[in-house]
């Protein structure tokens, strides 16, 4: 069987309504044992204090907010290339939902830089180019909204997730580039010695399961109300044709 | 409730408006799904008792 068939309306509807629940709840799960177990069974840290716990919450929805982009750019990518009209549904899907990863990393990025670094916000190259992912959402968003058929809005907004594709990169990368800002480098690593320890690592884990399974989720839910919404568009206009 | 000392502020804002968008974005995925579900489903139904 063929990845290709699930770019088929009738078959994605069916293959997400049993996958739905499941990834829902798993979400649910995830989450709760992920927050609970950050929140209230982990130790503060001997330099930053309590304020460790917002690492549970600012690291998953930092990298879904550029998974999120390169999930969008992917299906973009296969719009254009393919014209399977389940993959543009699917990347406008994802757009809301990426930017709201991208706010609350703003959000908890301020709140925990404001007794870190002293300032709630700073021209950083991270946080500069994070600010920046989340206008390219907002852009995004409006520009599906500003454009009447369903064909072109797709092609434009194709363009512009390629164009913002840069930023995407460029706010997992930014620390790397220049080393100037007062963001720190990844505090995620597979090398053992450069990674967080253990006891902060399992629960982060388990929270980037969860928002990564919330995501899945709530982009199936949504993509299944864009195909639906498209359907009853065609309906409406036939029906005012006669 | 672990204690949080001076930066229970930048721990619990953290945490509230994490869960607050969360849940409103899922909430809003909720009601804009069932909205379009029931309106399809209205014009659906319209639609073939015009064709029977």
């Amino acid at each position: 069987m063929s990845l290709w068939e699930y770019a088929n309306p009738q078959k994605f509807m069916q293959l997400s309504r049993r996958l739905l629940p499941v990834v829902a709840l798993a979400a649910g799960l995830c989450l709760g044992v992920g927050l609970i177990w950050g929140f209230f069974f982990t130790p503060d840290d001997y330099k930053q204090g309590s304020t460790v716990k917002i690492f549970y919450l600012h690291v998953p929805a930092a990298m879904m907010a550029i998974n999120a982009w390169v999930m969008m750019l992917v299906t973009s990518l296969v719009w254009l290339i393919r014209r399977h009209h389940v993959s543009a549904l699917a990347a406008k899907a994802a757009a809301p939902v990426g930017l709201v990863f991208t706010v609350i990393a703003l959000i908890t990025g301020a709140l925990w830089g404001q007794p870190m670094w002293g300032t709630w916000w700073e021209w950083d190259p991270r946080l500069t180019s994070f600010l920046i992912l989340a206008l390219f959402y907002l852009g995004y968003m409006a520009l599906w909204q500003a454009i009447d058929d369903p064909d072109t809005a797709a092609d434009l907004t194709s363009v512009l997730c390629i164009v913002g594709s840069v930023f995407a990169l460029l706010s997992r990368y930014a620390v790397n580039f220049w080393n100037q800002g007062l963001h720190q480098g990844a505090s995620l690593s597979l090398d053992k010695e450069e990674n967080v320890a253990d006891v902060f690592w399992y629960p982060a884990l388990v929270c980037i399961a969860g928002f990564v399974l919330l995501f899945v989720a709530l982009v199936l839910l949504r993509t299944r109300t864009e195909i639906r919404a498209r359907r009853l568009s065609a309906l409406l206009a036939r029906e005012r044709r006669g | 409730m672990p204690v949080l000392g001076k930066y229970a502020g930048a721990v619990l804002g953290s945490y509230a408006a994490t869960i607050g968008l969360i849940l409103l974005l899922v909430a809003v995925s909720l009601w804009r799904s069932a909205k379009t579900k029931a309106a399809l489903a209205e014009v659906e139904s319209r639609q073939g008792k015009d064709n029977d």
